[in-house]
């Protein structure tokens, strides 16, 4: 399957994933809602170009905007986590992406801790992009603060379980591949 | 010019991104404007046609909950139909017509229509209901919705041909004019975005004796609602020190997390009300301006 096809189903069914299941679980605490959709900018192929890579993330974001009508909330979003996402590769696994062995960022190709580290910041990147701009006209800081923090920690528990419950299986990239 | 253009193409990843967040920024800030654009309209029936799919699925889980409710509904209305009663008298005969004008002088005022929720969440900040019915089957804007056992649930704020969003109660820009019941007062329901089972209440002067459980019904001031429709009950009492008035925690009395089935309710004078206060506005200001 082509790299463009795999993309397109996978960020389908993250949306829907994120729209009829995620958004619909009753509020366990009114700061906790769990996010996973973002999880499908993480996936993305490391040889991705980094403004190819921006309107990609503008689409996810836009795409669960019009689910859930808030225009321009998940798109901002998105937008920085993808114009992060390369920094923190680069930080994390100083390659060029060609010497990737494999050909997405997973616990496989990076090695367990430096993904989470990878997943961690860019969540905590969007949560607090996200809840900042929800809660620009209203609250005060204690609750954005805990709202960050509780809902980062949901969406981290939920993307290792994600990994856990769908290894990718990836080739194992070789120079006559 | 040559630098410019250097300079564009060094930056030229800072500045999509820039420009995207700007978009962004922009569709947040300008959205009340914005839903009213065609773009969202199509967006809104491909959205509709995902969520119908999704609600065929979801009927399958929750009939039972809602038949039991529809049940109590219709025996409450079953109780109120004229044939229950006789009159002593019977030189008056009264008749409830659902033509606009009627000979006996009443004529009326609210057409009730039911629909089907395709979509609802209660843990953004802004939430939304999605209705299956639009423009084509008469739905149009400001329209007010009840639940199906006849609890507030929002104001519709957007229309596409066959799908309609409705602003529910659960939205911090919510404003909603209710009253107290046994005091006939009247203060401004809001939402302050955090738990989705309470609405806040001002504006209830302390002069008021209320206790926990006293009824707030809909406001007479409203062109969207029908007065005297429930709306919650009282549930914890604050006083403000600050200030004369109350702040009162309501507990809503349709239950948002498993809507169904709504009534949209359409008040018919509501253009004529709206004409009238716009051409009072006007005539007054003009006359402010002529006598300077």
């Amino acid at each position: 399957m082509s790299d463009l096809l795999r993309n397109i189903i996978r960020l389908l069914l993250f949306i829907l994933v994120q729209v009829y299941v995620l958004n619909k679980i009753p509020p366990l605490h009114q700061y906790v809602i769990p996010y996973l959709y973002y999880l499908f900018l993480l996936w993305l192929p490391f040889n991705i170009s980094r403004i190819s890579l921006l309107f990609v993330g503008f689409i996810t974001g836009m795409t669960l905007d019009y689910f859930t009508n808030t225009p321009g909330l998940h798109a901002a979003a998105c937008v920085l986590v993808a114009y992060v996402r390369p920094f923190i590769i680069n930080i994390l696994s100083p390659k060029d992406s060609t010497e990737f062995n494999y050909r997405e960022p997973s616990p496989r190709s990076m090695g367990w801790t430096p993904y989470l580290v990878y997943v961690l910041i860019l969540t905590v990147f969007h949560h607090f992009y996200l809840v900042l701009l929800e809660w620009w006209s209203f609250g005060n800081f204690l609750h954005f603060l805990i709202k960050v923090l509780s809902t980062t920690a949901i969406s981290l528990l939920l993307v290792i379980i994600t990994e856990l419950l769908f290894a990718r299986k990836m080739n194992y990239r070789t120079n006559t591949a | 010019m040559r630098n410019i253009f250097l300079f564009i193409r060094r930056f030229f990843t800072v500045i999509v991104f820039l420009i995207l967040q700007a978009v962004s920024i922009w569709f947040l800030f300008n959205y009340n404007k914005f839903h009213r654009a065609k773009g969202l309209s199509a967006a809104n029936e491909v959205t509709g046609w995902f969520n119908s799919k999704y609600n065929n699925v979801e009927d399958f889980f929750k009939m039972k909950e809602e038949n039991r409710r529809i049940l109590r509904m219709n025996d409450s209305l079953i109780n109120l139909l004229s044939s229950n009663f006789v009159k002593n008298d019977t030189g008056r005969v009264v008749v409830r017509d659902s033509v606009a004008y009627d000979t006996t002088g009443q004529y009326r005022h609210y057409v009730w229509r039911e629909a089907q929720v395709l979509y609802n969440t209660v843990n953004a900040e802004k939430n939304y209901v999605q209705l299956n019915r639009g423009s084509n089957q008469g739905i149009k804007d400001n329209m007010g919705v009840f639940s199906s056992d006849g609890g507030l649930v929002g104001q519709v704020v957007n229309v596409s041909s066959n799908y309609s969003q409705v602003m529910s109660l659960l939205h911090v820009q919510n404003k909603v004019n209710v009253l107290v019941k046994k005091t006939k007062s009247s203060g401004t329901l809001s939402w302050d975005g955090k738990d989705p089972r309470f609405l806040t209440l001002n504006n209830i002067p302390k002069s008021d004796s209320l206790v926990k459980g006293d009824t707030i019904l809909t406001g007479n001031y409203s062109l969207s609602f029908p007065p005297g429709h429930m709306v919650g009950t009282v549930e914890e009492i604050i006083k403000d020190n600050s200030t004369n008035f109350y702040v009162l925690k309501i507990r809503t009395a349709a239950n948002f997390s498993n809507l169904q089935q709504v009534m949209v309710v359409e008040n018919l004078q509501y253009a004529d009300q709206e004409q009238l206060f716009q051409d009072t506005k006007k005539k007054v200001d003009d006359a402010k301006k002529t006598s300077r």
